[in-house]
């Protein structure tokens, strides 16, 4: 409680909302699922690497469904690997989100035209609550998307249904 | 060796499988019957003379016309020569002699080959596709190739 610690005089009350509280725990852990397909794994492994840090903000790798909040698909996603995807989406316990990091997997990327063997945009079998843009992302444009996904699970509240 | 000189030792023994050579290119070539790839190979690769041990490409062709083919890279450490063999069939017949006994990197170069050409060689020890689902409908390298709209309830094409 570094930022905390000895500013209050006495008494440790703390006043705030219920949904304020649990969606402040939940944004502060989002523990990733690893999904590195192509390019755009090697700019998630650079952004879980020191120069950025990926776990400042709470951004955990796990190798398996059952223990993850978000879900990064990073790089082109064939249809080969889209059943899969879907079938381990399906095993991660909700609340659950996805980043689709990068042109593939948002909508084909490069393979937009000729690519019989590439899915066009993982949005066709998952829901996807951010997109990243980039052919790959930087670890920056990474680390923006899970600004941009806090911010979601900030305004989300556990009295109204989840749309 | 020269191209020649192995066209010639083979001429020798494979007169009727050996139907055409060109040898005025990079890549000299020697066009041979499709069913005697395995013999022909046997004997580059185990022949002192000629010792084929490496097999360094092997590739489906389709050519729009109706012929489909495999072209074969061969290499020699030993000594230090190379030659190209070229092979062909027919859409209604699509049946080449797998050469995957002589070299095991054939294997997955002719899985590769059935699966986004269509070429079925005959002998192969497992036969199955290498990249595409194994419920995919058609070769996705064939010049008329159309990709299919759906699979298994994602749409394909864009």
């Amino acid at each position: 409680m570094g930022l905390l610690d000895q500013r209050f005089e006495n008494g440790n009350v703390f006043i705030t909302s219920l949904d304020g509280l649990l969606n402040w725990a939940r944004l502060s852990s989002l523990w990733q699922m690893q999904f590195g397909l192509a390019c755009c794994a090697i700019e998630m492994m650079a952004a879980s690497a020191s120069n950025f840090d990926i776990m400042r903000f709470g951004v955990i790798p796990r190798a398996t469904p059952r223990q993850v909040d978000v879900m990064f698909v990073a790089g082109t996603v064939t249809i080969k690997m889209a059943s899969r995807i879907k079938r381990l989406y399906d095993q991660m316990s909700e609340p659950r989100y996805v980043i689709s990091m990068g042109s593939c997997a948002t909508c084909g990327g490069p393979y937009w035209e000729h690519g019989y063997h590439v899915l066009k945009g993982v949005d066709r079998v998952i829901p996807v609550d951010v997109y990243i843009p980039g052919c790959p992302p930087r670890p920056e444009a990474l680390l923006e998307g899970i600004m941009k996904l806090q911010e979601k699970v900030r305004k989300e509240s556990i009295v109204k249904k989840r749309a | 060796m020269t191209a020649q000189d192995i066209f010639d030792i083979l001429k020798v023994k494979f007169s009727d499988a050996l139907t055409e050579k060109k040898f005025d290119t990079v890549q000299p070539w020697v066009r041979i019957a499709p069913n005697k790839t395995k013999e022909i190979c046997f004997f580059l690769r185990d022949d002192s003379a000629m010792q084929f041990d490496y097999l360094s490409c092997l590739s489906g062709m389709d050519y729009n016309n109706g012929t489909f083919g495999v072209v074969y890279h061969l290499t020699s450490i030993v000594h230090k020569h190379k030659i190209v063999l070229k092979t062909f069939c027919t859409k209604d017949n699509m049946h080449i002699q797998s050469v995957s006994a002589v070299w095991g990197t054939a294997n997955w170069h002719e899985r590769e080959a059935f699966d986004l050409y269509g070429i079925i060689f005959d002998e192969h020890p497992d036969l199955r596709r290498l990249l595409m689902p194994d419920d995919w409908e058609g070769h996705p390298l064939r010049k008329d190739y159309k990709v299919q709209e759906f699979y298994h309830g994602m749409k394909v094409p864009s």
